[in-house]
């Protein structure tokens, strides 16, 4: 007899008012019993819409019915089928608007908690197996990854667990991409990250860091002189946008791809890190943008003793980010300015920001993707005192790839054009994740991850 | 880990390592640089490729003990490792069809002008080549800096060597005595390329500069080396120099913003070389 309660069991969490000071994570996971009364809510449906919802097709219902039974590492076992990294997507997927959005539960009363059930069945097989996976027989086939971000590390996985020879290049000094520079830890601790890598090592699949592909070494040569019969580039978003506003090369200003990275990977949160990041305790700081990264940028302010602003020109309606996300930075004590816009910066004589003149917005007629456009409310500028500012405006394409490849096509905004198998406009180079679509999510990089994986196996399978 | 081959001091503050990491040197290129980090936990910081040995496979550069990573890099020995060593980053210098250059210098950035000038030299380019120091005791590398020029002018500020007088006095005087250059390449601290590009300015002499701003990842993530080009139609644009430059052209170039940002955390790194400097003196004790 399913579980017919309406609501579905509340994530355990820090107290706002204790996590908004570290970087410990936030949410801690079901404990057993909860997860057995959450996993006894799933109908089991014929149909399941879940598994459409989800972009690489976790078979929902079938592991959250291997937890019912207790047989936790045979509902692992299920997700990693088709999920390279279920402990990173139970933890950073915006289910809400996936697998969660079309769970039947969900017509009446709350979705069934996917995503905290895949987290739990990650983190008990984390605890609870040490066994690494088996290492698959080789099928003689080189092929090379471009990026170790979570399209590289899916495509990596599916390809090594099918015995090919895989080598990921990674240009930084860490394995994970976005997992390891952009992600915070307190939303997703490193340690994670590193067990998933650890667990494709174990399955054969070599990593060199501190390649920068284009630079070091060109596609064309990983092709003809280091025999790599593909190659898949999962090489991630690129440069970070401005506002092109007066002031924003003031000192204080930064790209949350820049703050975020100093603090993540290069661990400036911690007090005697080497790398710099100017003193927050105290200070206000203004997020501008309603996404994601906007929300990791806040909240890692806040944590730094930092009074925060999430400046956005739209309304709370509108913001991208994640549901949990906003719902976690409002708890923690983060001001949302909406329905405002930045229009300058304003810097004191050495250099460093002192204000931000902001102007009100009010939403009009709906854009062509649907969301209603922001219009400047003329003459109502203010100006709001400001020690720094994080530009969260997205990414535009790293152009280095683009540019040392020869006859690699790319779209008006720079991404790589790819067809339906995965496939660029040269043949045996694949291409998936941001570096692709632009900035999007994890789990979105993951399928195309995926996507690759399964072109280069039928091409290379022929 | 990359082992550092040789170890020369050439000034009490200026320090030459060659590290063995032959594929970095199979492709760089005078202009170019890496970024590397000293140790687990250590930060990111770019230094400008010196020079490089294809068949040897190693990158030579050479670094100012200025902060905490650089007074750690060099308490490093031959045949120690360190962490990361990544590159070749940024674009190659390039000054197609010049006859006649001049490669301006000062201080740490004469380790870079140096294979500009030496590429540019051997490729049967008329090199003058202007290195401007503060005292005799910093004067390094000479012989090398004949060797890959044509002409060889060295000046310090305070006349203790060969001459009293600035680089930009020196590149003025040639320029005066009809030296007629196609460009000039110029590299070194900040200030001293925004006073280059005022004379060149003067005499309407095209000018690349090489910048050196403050980057995290290197490689066209993060935007923290982001500077501002203003063209001569009064717009501006902004340029990110680890993967559009680091070369530059020097008249557009919004000096005082770079400068400025370049200053950013001078006071935290004030503080933390002093911190890392106690740990090593404590370690001698």
């Amino acid at each position: 007899m399913p579980n017919m309660s309406l609501v579905k069991n509340p994530m355990p969490s820090q107290e706002p008012d204790v996590r908004n000071k570290n970087f410990l994570e936030v949410a801690l996971g079901y404990t057993e019993e909860q997860a057995l009364d959450e996993a006894q809510r799933c109908l089991n449906c014929k149909n399941p819409l879940c598994v459409q919802g989800c972009p690489v097709n976790v078979h929902i219902p079938e592991f959250i019915a291997k937890i019912v039974a207790k047989d936790y590492e045979g509902a692992y076992q299920v997700i990693h089928e088709t999920s390279s990294l279920p402990a990173v997507c139970g933890r950073v997927c915006p289910q809400e608007t996936q697998c969660e959005m079309h769970c039947i539960r969900g017509k009446k009363g709350d979705a069934v908690g996917i995503g905290r059930l895949e987290r739990f069945v990650a983190d008990w097989h984390n605890a609870n197996v040490s066994e690494a996976p088996a290492k698959p027989a080789p099928n003689g086939h080189k092929v090379a990854i471009i990026g170790s971000g979570p399209a590289g590390l899916t495509c990596a996985g599916d390809l090594a667990k099918k015995g090919y020879d895989v080598t990921v290049f990674e240009a930084l000094h860490l394995a994970g991409g976005v997992l390891v520079y952009g992600i915070p830890e307190f939303r997703l601790p490193k340690s994670i990250v590193q067990k998933e890598v650890d667990g494709l090592k174990a399955m054969g699949v070599k990593f060199e860091m501190n390649m920068v592909i284009g630079r070091v070494v060109s596609i064309d040569e990983l092709m003809q002189e280091y025999g790599f019969e593909a190659v898949f580039v999962g090489s991630g978003a690129g440069l970070p946008m401005f506002m092109h506003i007066p002031g924003e090369n003031l000192c204080g200003v930064y790209s949350a791809n820049e703050f975020l990275t100093r603090i993540n990977l290069m661990k400036a949160y911690k007090e005697d890190a080497d790398t710099p990041l100017m003193p927050l305790k105290g200070k206000t700081v203004a997020v501008v943008g309603g996404g994601n990264v906007a929300m990791d940028a806040a909240r890692c302010s806040k944590r730094l003793g930092a009074n925060v602003y999430v400046v956005y020109r739209r309304s709370m309606d509108e913001l991208p980010a994640r549901r949990e996300e906003v719902e976690h930075a409002i708890e923690e004590g983060i001001i949302f300015k909406i329905l405002h816009n930045p229009v300058e910066i304003h810097g004191n004589d050495v250099g460093y920001v002192k204000s931000m003149t902001c102007i009100e917005m009010e939403l009009g007629e709906p854009d062509e993707r649907g969301r209603r456009r922001p219009i400047e409310k003329k003459g109502s500028e203010f100006e709001l005192p400001v020690d720094c500012v994080i530009m969260a405006l997205g990414t535009s394409p790293n152009p280095l790839i683009k540019s040392t490849t020869p006859g690699l096509e790319v779209n008006k905004k720079g991404g790589i054009v790819i067809d339906e198998a995965g496939m660029t406009s040269k043949l045996g180079v694949y291409a998936g994740g941001d570096a692709v679509t632009g900035a999007a999510t994890v789990i979105l990089a993951m399928g195309a991850g995926k996507l690759g994986a399964k072109g280069i196996d039928e091409q290379l399978s022929k | 880990m990359y082992r550092i081959v040789t170890k020369k001091v050439l000034t009490p503050t200026l320090v030459l390592i060659e590290i063995e990491a032959p594929m970095i040197a199979k492709k760089a290129e005078p202009g170019q640089f890496i970024i590397l980090r000293v140790d687990e936990d250590g930060e990111r910081i770019p230094i400008t490729i010196h020079d490089f040995d294809r068949e040897k496979g190693t990158v030579s550069i050479i670094y100012q003990i200025v902060g905490a990573t650089t007074e750690k890099l060099s308490h490093k020995e031959e045949g120690d490792y360190i962490q990361d060593f990544v590159g070749p980053l940024g674009n190659a210098t390039e000054m197609p069809g010049c006859k006649k250059v001049a490669v301006v210098g000062g201080g740490v950035g004469t380790a870079i002008a140096f294979p500009v000038a030496k590429k540019l030299h051997e490729s049967g380019v008329h090199v003058d080549l202007i290195v401007g120091f503060r005292n005799k005791d910093v004067v390094v590398l000479e012989d090398e800096f004949r060797k890959a020029s044509t002409n060889f002018f060295v000046g310090t500020d305070d006349g203790s060597y060969v001459r009293k007088a600035l680089v930009t006095e020196l590149l003025e005087e040639q320029i005066q005595a009809g030296a007629n250059y196609d460009a000039v390449f110029c590299v070194g601290p900040m200030m001293m390329m925004k006073f280059v590009c005022k004379v060149t300015e003067k005499y309407n002499i095209p000018t690349i500069v090489s910048m050196s701003p403050i980057m995290v990842d290197g490689t066209g993530m993060c935007g923290c080396c982001r500077l501002t080009l203003k063209e001569a139609d009064g717009t501006s644009v902004t340029k990110f120099a680890c993967v559009d430059g680091p070369d530059f052209d020097g008249f557009k170039v919004d000096w005082d913003e770079s400068v400025k940002r370049g200053k950013m955390y001078g006071e935290w790194e004030r503080h933390k070389h002093e911190e890392t400097c106690n740990l090593f003196k404590k370690e001698v004790k």
